[in-house]
């Protein structure tokens, strides 16, 4: 059997969601349950690392918080804490990996 | 207690509702067909003994289809017993499938580990092995010292060292059953089984809770 995910959740195998690049600025929102309440916490910022696992496309993610502090989060793209994928604006990279931005500040950071 | 027999299919991730992402093991479990009733009467104790894998007559020796005659099923290639607590009753030619179990119950899994081989004393025991530096040569994956001198002028019994690692019955006790397909017959528990991919494991309920 090739695709073992597929035979254990079919639904989140099949699930539809947008093809993400390195280099994409994309905004997704996070499902996050405060005791009984549920709400949605939006992350914006830039694809920096793309993988693939065993349970689908992971993306690492990297935005500038404030006082100008880097964060970076991965996220599964298939898993039910995604309420929202949507691609804000492409770029043209030259590597896959855009490891390089963490050593960029500011304009430098940027992408075209 | 409930059990049944199949084969490891491999490992994969999935998510639980609120997006925890658990490892679970997919084994090919059943059906299992119950090949004879043992009893206190006639046998000591209470158990069940079930088979597993339907294969052609050929493939099983005369032996074998003269036992399995006796209750009608099918030609299986593997049998296993499963012990009865009292007011447990199966029929025999009873069809077990993976309906048996559902997610949440506790299960015990057991295999045959992968053979390692005869395997030094690092892999096979956890030993440091010997320094890398100041001087040393041909120490690096040694054992080290096995007793004292003269006195008692031979190695303890039991000393760990080199030697066969791997390929023997292990059981993995109080896996969690995270999913259930009885149309496949396929269940998953969560973490690894030992063996390798294709290898025959025993599920059974689990001993301790």
């Amino acid at each position: 059997m090739a695709d073992l995910l597929s035979v254990v959740s079919p639904e989140v195998a099949n699930k539809e969601v947008p093809t993400l690049r390195s280099g994409d600025t994309v905004r997704l929102e996070v499902r996050i349950v405060e005791g009984q309440r549920e709400r949605l916490q939006p992350f914006q910022g830039t694809v920096i690392r793309m993988r693939k696992t065993g349970m689908g496309p992971v993306a690492t993610i990297r935005r500038i918080a404030s006082h100008g502090v880097g964060v970076e989060r991965s996220f599964p793209l298939l898993s039910p804490r995604l309420a929202k994928i949507e691609v804000i604006r492409g770029a043209r990279t030259r590597r896959k990996q855009l490891y390089f931005l963490r050593d960029r500040v500011g304009k430098k950071a940027r992408l075209r | 207690m409930k059990g049944l027999i199949g084969r490891k299919v491999g490992m994969t991730q999935m998510f639980t509702e609120n997006g925890e992402v658990v490892p679970v093991t997919l084994i090919q479990a059943g059906p299992c067909y119950v090949t004879q009733r043992k009893t206190e009467a006639v046998d000591g104790y209470s158990a069940i003994q079930v088979g597993y894998e339907v294969v052609p007559t050929r493939k099983l020796s005369k032996g074998e289809q003269g036992h399995l005659k006796e209750s009608g099923v099918p030609n299986v290639r593997h049998l296993r017993e499963f012990r009865l607590k009292g007011d447990e009753a199966y029929d025999l030619g009873q069809v077990l499938d993976v309906s048996l179990f559902s997610p949440g119950e506790r299960v015990d899994v057991i295999g045959t580990t992968k053979g390692r081989g005869f395997a030094g004393a690092m892999k096979r025991h956890g030993f440091h092995g010997g320094p890398m530096t100041h001087g040393q040569s041909d120490r690096q994956r040694a054992v080290g010292s096995i007793g004292a001198g003269t006195t008692p002028g031979r190695v303890n019994k039991g000393m760990r060292g080199p030697g066969h690692m791997g390929n023997q019955r292990l059981t993995v006790s109080g896996l969690k059953v995270e999913f259930v397909d009885p149309e496949r017959n396929i269940i998953g528990v969560r973490g690894g089984v030992p063996g390798s991919v294709d290898g025959l494991v025993v599920i059974r309920a689990a001993r301790k809770q």
